[in-house]
């Protein structure tokens, strides 16, 4: 596999070296003359200076054979087109963006450059999983395979506590995957019994979350 | 009449203006700098505002300030900061995300003006009238590169 990583930061260099490691041929551009200068001293010819919007730039990366582009830079603007000129001039498969300001997410979607990464969003999540002022927390969402997966807090008194795995009047297309319970997780049989203050990981289709989510809600 | 929406009041982006706002257009300038408004006053009789022009202080690629600059009934819409990326960003937003009828564009870099025209955009690069301008000033047959 061939991977074309843009912008040199911490996300783009770290994720160059541990795509290296893995054995990935790789090229990282870095416009900064600075940051190009320092990583090129680490890295060699892996590493090329330039502005990486510029489709020649693109083109001496060899992007028309790459496998894999990734948008990294700190700019949302460079990023929605690098993966717009990666996918429809040089007809790139896959793409991945980082999103720097979450608000720019609605443009991603706009342009439809997914799956679009913001790390705001990711330490948000990992705050609602920490903190649990919050029921539900999303951990997963893959709207192009049409896969979603949650973490619920098993509340007392709701119909799922109790009951065993297989008893849980589940929607089709939703099964729960793990269970969390005296900080440690296991994958439960059908016949574990789901108690309150348990947290449950559910895989599910998008649209069951209400049926899902309803199970494990104390009851009103 | 058209209303006319111009995002960037850099020296193109401001002198643009203020030849639309003579010509009789409604117009509305969005800026991040509140310096750039300047641009709109120097040499002038009036002020901006005082010959009818709307200015608005914001970043290129927020939605409440393109909102607030009226995009959404905008008949014209010009990117004219001095970023390429956000240029061609904010161009195919007032295109898809508001509908505006027109969308021009201005790109520094040929070859992405180019490609972008090439998609239907209506792009406009100043370095390729540039060399276009040397290049008859010196009579450099065309395309001898």
């Amino acid at each position: 596999m061939y991977a074309v990583v843009i912008g040199g930061g911490k996300v783009g260099l770290n994720l160059t070296r541990e795509l290296l490691a893995k054995g990935t041929e790789v090229t990282l551009i870095e416009s900064r003359r600075d940051r190009y200068l320092r990583m090129d001293a680490e890295l060699g010819f892996v590493v090329q200076y330039g502005d990486g919007t510029e489709l020649w730039v693109l083109e001496r990366a060899g992007i028309q054979r790459a496998d894999l582009v990734v948008a990294v830079t700190g700019d949302d603007e460079d990023n929605i087109l690098i993966c717009q000129i990666a996918r429809d001039k040089y007809q790139v498969e896959r793409f991945i963006s980082r999103v720097n300001n979450p608000r720019n997410r609605q443009y991603f979607e706009l342009l439809d450059i997914r799956p679009a990464f913001s790390a705001t969003d990711l330490i948000l999540r990992l705050i609602e999983h920490e903190v649990p002022d919050y029921g539900l927390v999303h951990l997963l969402d893959l709207p192009d395979e049409q896969l979603e997966v949650i973490e619920i807090i098993v509340c007392e008194g709701c119909r799922a506590a109790g009951l065993e795995v297989q008893q849980l009047e589940l929607p089709e297309g939703s099964i729960v995957i793990s269970v969390l319970r005296d900080n440690g997780g296991f994958v439960p049989k059908a016949d574990t019994v789901i108690n309150a203050g348990d947290e449950v990981l559910v895989c599910l289709d998008p649209g069951l979350e209400p049926q899902v989510t309803a199970l494990f809600e104390a009851a009103k | 009449m058209s209303f006319i929406l111009i995002v960037g009041s850099g020296r193109v982006g401001s002198t643009v203006a203020r030849n639309l706002l003579a010509a009789g257009h409604e117009v509305s300038v969005l800026d991040g700098d509140p310096l750039s408004h300047e641009r709109l006053d120097a040499g002038q009789d009036s002020t901006w505002e005082g010959a009818g022009g709307r200015f608005t202080i914001g970043q290129a690629i927020e939605r409440d300030a393109l909102v607030e600059a009226g995009i959404e009934s905008a008949d014209v819409f010009i990117a004219s900061t001095n970023g390429d990326n956000t240029n061609l960003t904010i161009a195919q937003i007032a295109q898809k995300m508001f509908n505006v009828p027109r969308v021009l564009v201005r790109v520094m870099d040929p070859a992405r003006a180019e490609w972008y025209g090439a998609q239907g955009m209506e792009t406009i690069c100043p370095t390729s009238f540039a060399v276009d301008m040397f290049e008859k000033a010196l009579d450099v047959p065309k395309g001898s590169a």
